[in-house]
């Protein structure tokens, strides 16, 4: 790009930052005063006082029960990824036939649709099977969902395998399984890590499938642990707040540690 | 890729047929796994919804079928009809907002120098958190009596953003913007990047500024990411959802009674499953035709390789 500094360009890039960064200072400062203190000095201000003891109620709410629901919802939904993306997307690149190109075709229409759309079937499905109320019953969702995408990441990073290298592997004789193991597995781990990211951050976030097809403690996910301390305890903010932090820590800490991973699962859709 | 990548000589394959070395292929049956999985849970959930929606169903008993009760009441629901423009304007002034903010700050944060990276780094943490808490904040930052509006009166006016319906979709919109203009910006810094850097070099010999390479040259290039970037933009406004539930519940009375929200007021609060399902349908279908009609217009579905940027 060019090299002169251009200021304007530097000045409207400073308002985003107010405009982004203002909410997260509050968010922050907001965790670290009493309630009291938040309804009286207001948002903006900075406390004379600081204390931690809105993040030691969080766990005490509760929300230690609603973290580790998350996290084995995310799991198994890398899990199920993990194990049913990669053979499907060697297929697609690799196997011949019409079959195969349906079944693509099907996945990318799966690409436009909205989980909002298919959310009362999927109530009914759930409820047919009886998973209501089961972590099993979001995990499945969420994780068919994150399919598409996973796909489509995963089949770009295996078309750029050369030929050649399958053609050097079916010389010495190898099967399917073995170039697939041996060959196609190592040379795409970064759209393994992409996919991993993307279905990871898909089910920490996820929403919509926990609010319609749990309703008990003991299945209650982080968002929706935010969403009724929210209707329940809406005027004790810096309690919520602290709990909105704590949802996005492990996500953060990915962030700092595994950016360019964290991007390319992020961008999913949008190529590399 | 990698350094095993042989010199590729086109006549190769060839010769390997022609001497008999087939090259071993995977069959169908590895794709069948993921095919199961997904018909099972996003297929036949698709197909379901257009069954139930000819349907009267409480979620107790069982469905059964009414015909086109759902789709005549719809018609004649007021509030189906404002619901479907509430959407689309939203969906309008998502893309409208986002749009130029994030081809500045993506095509900006394409440059190297160091301040722009940090910068960038701060500009992505919105996209970190989930909607739900990106709507908890801000309900609890916009709340006239507790939050930003007491403090800042210069910029709120009377404070309650939320009491009125332009206060409330203006609000959406910003929410909206606050929340995915990073990953736009993203998408558009990655295209940036791709812009093969001799067309500025001619163009500067050729004594065109800044701003004329920036419309003659930037933002022709960017066509592509702008379409992948739109199509997200339009799927994501016409499923607005989270911040309706948690930022307005669809009020001032409703006022922003979005489709996506309705169909879950019908079905979730009121109980009309039915009725909620043909919403739904009404949903699909336009999230279709839209993502269709984009693709072939693009030409998306050819990608054969994953080119760089989009």
């Amino acid at each position: 790009m060019r090299q002169r500094p251009n200021y304007l360009a530097g000045l409207g890039s400073l308002i985003w930052l107010a405009l982004v960064g203002l909410p997260l200072y509050v968010l922050l400062v907001a965790t670290l005063r009493t309630t009291s203190n938040y309804s009286t000095q207001g948002p903006l201000s900075f406390p004379s006082q600081l204390t931690l003891s809105n993040y030691l109620n969080a766990f005490s709410n509760g929300f230690g029960q609603d973290f580790l629901n998350t996290l084995i919802v995310t799991v198994s939904v890398v899990g199920i990824v993990l194990v049913v993306v990669p053979p499907l997307a060697y297929a697609i690149v690799r196997a011949q036939g019409r079959t195969i190109t349906v079944v693509f075709r099907v996945f990318l229409l799966g690409l436009a649709i909205p989980a909002q759309a298919v959310i009362v079937p999927m109530f009914y499905v759930i409820s047919q099977a009886g998973l209501y109320d089961h972590l099993i019953g979001v995990i499945l969702p969420t994780a068919a969902f994150s399919l598409p995408v996973c796909t489509l990441v995963l089949t770009g990073t295996m078309r750029d395998i050369t030929p050649e290298l399958y053609e050097a592997m079916a010389m010495d004789g190898a099967s399917p399984r073995r170039v697939f193991i041996q060959l196609v597995l190592p040379l795409s781990k970064s759209g393994l890590s992409s996919i991993v990211v993307f279905s990871a951050l898909q089910a920490w976030n996820g929403f919509l499938f926990p609010l319609i097809l749990t309703q008990s403690e003991s299945t209650k996910v982080i968002t929706l642990g935010l969403y009724n301390f929210q209707t329940e305890h809406g005027v004790d903010v810096p309690g919520l707040l602290s709990a909105v932090v704590l949802s996005m820590l492990p996500i953060f800490i990915v962030y700092l540690f595994a950016r360019r991973a964290l991007v390319q699962g992020l961008m999913g859709v949008g190529g590399k | 890729m990698s350094s095993l990548s042989l010199a590729a000589v086109s006549g190769r394959r060839l010769k390997a047929r022609r001497a008999g070395v087939g090259v071993t292929r995977p069959g169908f049956v590895w794709a069948v796994p993921a095919t199961v999985f997904f018909l099972l849970f996003a297929i036949l959930p698709l197909v379901l919804v257009a069954v139930l929606s000819f349907t009267s169903w409480d979620g107790i008993t069982s469905p059964h079928f009414n015909g086109l009760a759902n789709w005549t009441k719809l018609i004649h629901d007021p509030v189906m009809t404002q619901s479907i423009w509430l959407t689309l304007v939203l969906t309008v002034l998502g893309v409208v907002t986002q749009t130029p903010i994030s081809i500045l700050l993506g095509v900006w944060a394409a440059g190297y120098q160091r301040n722009r990276a940090v910068l960038s780094a701060i500009f992505f943490v919105p996209l970190l958190l989930s909607a739900t808490a990106v709507s908890v904040v801000w309900r609890a930052l916009l709340d006239p009596n507790f939050g930003m509006p007491g403090q800042l009166p210069w910029l709120f006016g009377d404070g309650n953003l939320l009491g009125s319906q332009t206060g409330s979709i203006g609000v959406l919109t910003f929410v909206g913007m606050w929340q995915f203009t990073p990953l736009h910006t993203l998408l558009y810094q990655g295209g940036a990047r791709a812009i093969p850097q001799v067309l500025y070099q001619a163009a500067a010999i050729d004594g065109a500024g800044t701003v004329r390479q920036f419309f003659h040259i930037t933002l022709p290039q960017l066509r592509n990411t702008a379409i992948t970037s739109m199509i997200l933009m339009v799927v994501g406004g016409l499923t607005t959802f989270d911040t309706v539930l948690i930022l307005t519940q669809g009020g001032p009375g409703t006022d922003t009674t979005v489709s996506a929200y309705y169909m879950y007021q019908q079905s979730f609060k009121n109980f009309d499953f039915g009725a909620g399902s043909a919403i739904a349908l009404v949903l699909v279908v336009v999230a279709t035709l839209i993502s269709l009609a984009v693709v072939r217009f693009s030409g998306y579905d050819k990608m054969r390789s994953t080119a760089e940027g989009v």
